[in-house]
């Protein structure tokens, strides 16, 4: 059993010091090429990640899904490798791999031995510049990704709400668009769309390499240099400019029924600010009033007093994402017992928050929440491919590494007078977007009186 | 395909002897003072321990008439226990930074905790009272009863819940691997908090329980440890309810849901860990449906036909009933195609067996990545606990690759032979499909 030394130099003065979350070193090959090297020396594993600065709200207006349908295309084939060569590979050495699409990035990663590092990263370099994708493949994987559109949003009315959620709160930006595409365009997604995409946003000084696991940072860098230094950087990258939203003027309601719905529930979008390089405080500020007021079981404020106290919800939470290239979204949502109509649990909703507007944090609870975010940067050691996706996420988001390393210590530093700031801009001065998911009022009622 | 097996071999002529040939993982076996055992992965890198507690039996020592009771209870052990009622408790639980979950399987009761190392004992005591001491109070019961009753209602509109539901009612007779381990409406509605007591009594009980550790923690303050949390625990829990009688037969079953997309579960009967064909069987399943992209059903129905988003098999071992199980999702007007083609994969393999390039990758695959399943105090902690509650020695860890490498082409053809039955597969289809119906 092998010990790392790093971990073991974390003195424990919680709650108030951020910790450090293994070693973490970065550097840049001349390509432009950004790499960031997480250690874990516990068992002779790495994993090994490319990110991409380009996702699903970096596409061309009309053919929505094409981040996500290029992600698939990439395990064809290319100059040297075969159609499903990629993954047979690393399945042969024992490893696992994947990839995932968001509005901001596009992520390939494999799970592999540590001294598999090198072939892939000779694959992942091979994949970034030589894809060849024939009309076949078109064909064939376009089907996938409506299966996969079929299985994870058609088929569940959860999905589709959110996905009418974030239609409707994002009016310009390309955020209100999911990611996985509306059907009508995916079917018409082409050969051409998906290269031209390729073209534009695959090059080494759009990319961010992240190897976490046990390897040194010198031999990351020296495989680095070998496998990705070749690469062309592209030199008329654009800058990432997506249509911005205009101030939202006016609150908006939406009301969504299906006959699968068993829970009607109510749901509240607020547009909020993000984390920003050098400028985490308000982030910091909302990720905590997400926790007070929606956070862990029946502590938070609207879990505790419409679950325990009030007994008219089966669940109230909240939710805010910190981490976001352009402005993110801050929600609350109340699931009514039955009975109790949505505009019953709506009007739950707006009174705790005004009541809490008025009544304040308690410090006691602030207290906990800010004990756990510094116990949870023990517990996530445990997983450095956790790790090295938060920071892919920071790292395409607009964040650096010394951001993502300084956001502890903001989170510390927040006080009950920021917090309650930020919740006075959300609650009281920023338009919202309320939605109703339920089944068919009246068709319910028919159905239930024939059966 | 094919060139993608070309590939393959010449990659496993490479790689073949460098990997690593088991695990490098210590396992201490422990004996506390009260004489429980439990495994430990002790490893002091990280300030904290994780465990994982498991007591077999679960959902399934349900009482007759009682279905849903060791769900319900398991729900509200962490709803208060000792002095502090369901809010204390979880401001308790926060103010340690611990993080405990309670979950109920058909073969166990399962908890899982890790606790820092500052302030362990405190966590301990907390999880103790949650384990020994539940209050079950009023209030709390009628909360998770709504709760649970807004879950089965859920279900019901679940086409994924839906097809495993009625799957089972096919597969298991009157056992209650048969019916949903959250019970009915009318049984949860009509539990009384003595049922719920006589569920706590029955299924949480010292001769059935397995402990996995891995962190920051010695043998000897381990030993202390469980003796604190499950020492006091009764020493015998409520029969076991026995093998399940297979009922299953061949054929399709559908039923009518409106959604765009038909939820698919298939199977048949398994093989037991314990048979001499299993770890024949075991690589048989990684090349036939297992995990990854190289499956002949994720070819075939995926990649090549682009049927789904995704289709698997899976050799399950529950413990009543082993069984061979797959599922995938397609669209109405493709279900029936995909269906048919895993019925002929199925015959295919059954007939033909595999292809030696076939077993070679399997083979790289299982052994490669079975040292690489070790990582993290969390993970660790589940595996060891899982291993002692299917009965394995600590041994296996370091004898199992030899096993996989072990399997010959015979051997599959073999047990493909035996395991494989494509008249015997039952297909339930939740939705609309369309060019298709129910067989019987």
């Amino acid at each position: 059993m092998r010990l790392a030394i790093f971990c073991l130099t974390l003195s424990l003065s919680l709650p108030h010091m951020a910790l450090a979350a293994g070693e973490v070193t970065e550097f840049t090959l001349d390509n432009g090429l950004e790499a960031v090297v997480i250690e874990d020396h516990r068992s002779p594993v790495v994993v090994h990640m490319l990110w991409y600065r380009a996702g699903a709200a970096d596409e061309p207006a009309g053919s929505s899904g094409i981040a996500h349908f290029l992600e698939h295309l990439l395990f064809k084939a290319t100059d040297t490798l075969d159609s499903g060569e990629f993954s047979a590979t690393v399945e042969a050495n024992g490893g696992s791999d994947n990839a995932f699409t968001s509005w901001d990035y596009t992520g390939y990663f494999q799970r592999v031995a540590a001294d598999r590092l090198g072939l892939m990263m000779e694959m992942e370099a091979d994949r970034m510049r030589n894809l060849r994708i024939t009309e076949d493949d078109i064909v064939t994987e376009r089907s996938v990704i409506l299966e996969e559109r079929a299985q994870r949003t058609d088929s569940n009315p959860s999905a589709l709400f959110s996905e009418e959620l974030r239609a409707a709160l994002y009016m310009n930006h390309p955020y209100g668009v999911p990611i996985v595409g509306w059907r009508h365009e995916m079917e018409q997604l082409s050969r051409e769309d998906a290269l031209a995409f390729y073209r534009r946003f695959y090059a080494p000084n759009n990319a961010i390499l992240i190897v976490a696991g046990d390897v040194s940072p010198d031999e990351v860098r020296a495989l680095a240099e070998e496998h990705y230094g070749g690469l062309e950087p592209t030199p008329d990258l654009m800058p990432r400019m997506r249509p911005q939203e205009p101030p939202h003027l006016a609150d908006r309601r939406i009301y969504f029924e299906d006959q699968r719905v068993a829970r009607p529930y109510v749901s509240r979008a607020y547009l909020a600010p993000e984390r920003d390089s050098g400028a985490q405080q308000e982030a910091a500020a909302l990720t905590l009033l997400a926790q007070i007021l929606g956070g862990s079981g029946v502590t938070a404020v609207l879990s505790r007093t419409l679950q325990i106290e009030d007994e008219t919800s089966l669940f109230a939470g909240a939710y805010y994402t910190s981490t976001s290239y352009d402005d993110s979204s801050f929600s609350v949502v109340n699931l009514p017992v039955p009975g109790r109509s949505l505009e019953e649990a709506e009007a739950d909703l707006d009174r705790v928050i005004a009541t809490f507007l008025e009544t304040g944090i308690d410090t006691e609870q602030l207290e906990r929440i800010k004990f756990q975010f510094s116990a949870s940067d023990i517990y996530q050691q445990d997983s450095v491919q956790d790790l090295a996706r938060e920071y892919g996420v920071a790292l395409t988001s607009g964040l650096t590494v010394a951001d993502v390393q300084a956001w502890p210590e903001v989170i510390a530093a927040t006080t009950p007078e920021d917090i309650m700031a930020m919740a006075q801009r959300i609650f009281t001065q920023t338009p919202s977007v309320t939605g109703y998911i339920s089944p068919p009022q009246t068709s319910d009622s028919l159905e239930e009186a024939s059966q | 395909m094919s060139m993608i097996l070309r590939g393959l071999s010449t990659m496993a002529a490479l790689v073949a002897l460098t990997l690593p040939a088991s695990a490098d993982i210590d396992i201490q076996e422990i004996t506390s003072p009260e004489g429980i055992s439990a495994w430990l992965v002790e490893d002091h890198t990280i300030p904290f321990v994780a465990l994982d507690i498991r007591f077999q039996g679960g959902t399934s020592v349900d009482p007759e008439g009682k279905r849903g009771a060791v769900y319900f209870m398991t729900g509200l052990l962490e709803e208060g226990a000792g002095d502090l009622d369901a809010q204390a408790f979880a401001e308790r639980r926060e103010s340690l930074a611990a993080q405990i979950s309670f979950s109920a399987y058909r073969d166990s009761v399962a908890i899982s905790a890790q606790f820092l190392s500052q302030n362990r004992d405190e966590a301990t005591g907390l999880l103790r009272d949650a384990l020994n001491a539940p209050r079950f109070d009023d209030a709390a019961i009628e909360r998770v009863r709504t709760q649970i009753l807004s879950i089965i209602e859920g279900h019901q509109q679940d086409p994924d819940e839906l097809a495993s539901q009625a799957f089972n009612a096919q597969a298991y007779g009157d056992h209650p691997y048969a019916t949903p381990a959250e019970g009915t409406l009318d049984s949860i509605t009509a539990m009384t908090r003595d049922d719920l007591v006589a569920a706590h009594r029955a299924a949480l009980a010292r001769d059935r329980v397995f402990i996995g550790a891995a962190g920051d923690i010695t043998a000897q303050e381990l030993g202390e440890l469980i003796d604190i949390l499950v020492g006091d625990l009764p020493s015998e829990g409520a029969p076991l309810p026995g093998l399940a009688d297979y009922a299953l037969e061949g054929g399709i079953t559908v039923v009518d849901y409106p959604t765009p997309q038909s939820v698919t579960v298939f199977g048949h009967e398994g093989i037991t860990r314990t048979d001499d064909d299993f770890f024949p069987a075991f690589v048989l399943n990684q090349i036939l449906g297992g995990s990854g992209f190289q499956s002949r059903l994720m070819n075939e129905v995926r990649v090549n036909r682009g049927l789904t988003y995704g289709i698997y098999s899976y050799i399950s071992l529950a413990d009543w009933q082993p069984m061979m199980i797959g599922q995938f999702s397609s669209s109405n007007n493709l279900v029936a195609e995909a269906i048919e083609v895993t019925r002929d994969i199925w015959r295919d393999v059954a007939e033909n067996g595999v292809s030696e390039e076939e077993l070679e990758a399997a083979k790289l695959y299982m052994t490669g990545a079975y040292p690489l399943r070790f990582e993290g105090n969390g993970t660790i902690a589940g595996i060891l606990a899982g291993m002692q509650q299917d009965g394995m020695p600590t041994e296996y860890i370091n004898t199992r690759n030899a096993r996989v490498d072990a399997v010959t082409m015979e051997d599959i053809q073999r047990v493909a032979a035996r395991l494989l039955q494509p008249d015997g597969l039952r297909f339930v289809v939740v939705g609309q499909p369309e060019g298709l119906t129910s067989s019987d």
